[in-house]
């Protein structure tokens, strides 16, 4: 359970942050991973916003902890992470965007199956980063992360309204750019 | 459908991804009392001696937590090759996360881990290796922030003059490390405060730091003092190649 996440947290810093770590890594990275387009930096980019939160958090006081939306704000930390990255990138020579992931083994599909499915996941990761900024964002929060929209909102700084909206334009333009078959 | 699709991209972080978050600490015995050492997944990224924090644990990993902004916990075990490394004075094998220390700082570090165990280097010579002659002071500081003191032996720098200098954890222990390690202060005080800043050996016809191996080998008989490359180079010494003094 999250649910008295914030509350541990506030009490005892050091003892529940592991706690947050184990609870939000995977929405964490797949927040990284799918936004950067860069799979080799995904790692690198969680981990430092998950100390950037640390380090927040050492100097709030209990109160402010205890009223954390722990996962949107997590989320948003790794956005603007990505957004000073991909800044301080444009200042550099363009780099090539891979996508050299490596997909979930579940053990029950044949190696065929597997490469077809990667290849399929790898196009769909490579579509979204094709997708305008709060279009992608609110796609890979909502669909690919799973978050419910009041969290999104909370994550675009709009209303759900506005949220939602823009999650259904970003199905739309997915849908538009992908083969009959997958829509 | 292709909220299936999406669905199925949400991926696991990498397996232990928690360690690249979470830094470990050890207490382990130093050259002269234990220390506290602390370490990431990519390698040793802080030292300090118990003394210096009262042997205080939870001040020491609090005083991490806010240098590092990185949580801080017990380790099992100390990261391999460190007990080695402690015993033989020699820090070179080891894997440093240095992570946050700048340019400049790292070349003097990396030059700093080249002095052996029972000699000393002045600053200058650290500037000048690392192609900054001009910057002596600014490798006296860098070597006051050097996160891993002891590993990476920036006790072994001192001044020109014959004195031992500054320390991060106070010029007594400096001097307490650099006897536990027999280097002969008070010949290089005594020699500092002549003007003497090398020996040489007029058999060998090489010149070399005072506290340099082969310096330490030179016979009485044999022994030349001299004040400035110069004077040197005027009585045909070469340079020594392993403590290549200028």
């Amino acid at each position: 359970m999250t649910d008295d996440l914030p509350l541990r947290l506030s009490q005892d810093l050091e003892a529940a942050f592991g706690d947050v770590v184990a609870a939000y890594q995977q929405a964490v990275y797949t927040t990284a991973l799918r936004m950067s387009g860069r799979p080799e930096d995904a790692a690198d980019v969680a981990a430092e916003a998950f100390l950037r939160a640390y380090a927040a958090l050492r100097r709030y006081p209990a109160e402010r902890i205890g009223q954390l939306q722990l996962r949107p704000w997590l989320l948003t930390i790794v956005l603007n992470l990505l957004r000073n990255e991909a800044r301080a990138a444009s200042r550099r020579p363009a780099q090539v965007p891979l996508e050299g992931w490596s997909p979930v083994v579940d053990g029950r599909e044949g190696p065929e199956d597997q490469a077809q499915r990667h290849d399929g996941q790898a196009r769909l990761g490579g579509l979204l980063t094709e997708l305008p900024d709060t279009q992608r964002t609110a796609v890979v929060l909502r669909h690919v992360v799973g978050l419910p929209y009041a969290e999104l909102a909370a994550v675009l700084g709009c209303p759900e309204g506005t949220a939602k909206s823009h999650v259904s334009r970003g199905l739309d333009r997915l849908r538009a750019l992908l083969p009959e078959e997958v829509r | 459908m292709i909220e299936d699709a999406l669905a199925s991209l949400s991926t696991p972080a990498p397996a232990r991804f928690a360690d690249s978050i979470f830094a470990r600490w050890v207490e382990v015995d130093g050259p002269v009392g234990p220390l506290f050492v602390a370490f990431t997944d990519r390698g040793i990224n802080y030292v300090c001696p118990t003394a210096w924090v009262g042997g205080d644990r939870d001040r020491f990993v609090d005083s991490y937590r806010d240098r590092f902004g990185r949580p801080l916990r017990p380790a099992t075990r100390a990261p391999a090759g460190l007990a080695g490394a402690l015993k033989a004075g020699r820090g070179t094998g080891l894997r440093y996360d240095l992570r946050g220390v700048g340019e400049f700082d790292r070349a003097v570090l990396a030059k700093t881990l080249e002095i052996p165990r029972g000699e000393v280097r002045p600053y200058a010579w650290i500037a000048r290796e690392i192609g900054h002659p001009r910057a002596v002071r600014a490798a006296g500081s860098a070597l006051g922030r050097n996160p891993v003191p002891i590993l990476i032996p920036c006790h072994r720098v001192v001044r020109s003059d014959g004195d031992t200098g500054n320390y991060g954890f106070g010029p007594q222990l400096k001097v307490d490390l650099l006897h536990a390690e027999r280097v002969n202060l008070d010949e290089t005080r005594r020699l500092g405060r002549r003007g003497i800043h090398y020996l040489a050996s007029d058999t060998t016809g090489v010149y070399c730091y005072p506290s340099c191996a082969h310096a330490r080998r030179i016979g009485a008989a044999h022994r030349v003092e001299l004040a400035t490359v110069a004077a040197a180079e005027a009585g045909g010494y070469r340079p020594c190649r392993h403590c290549r003094p200028g």
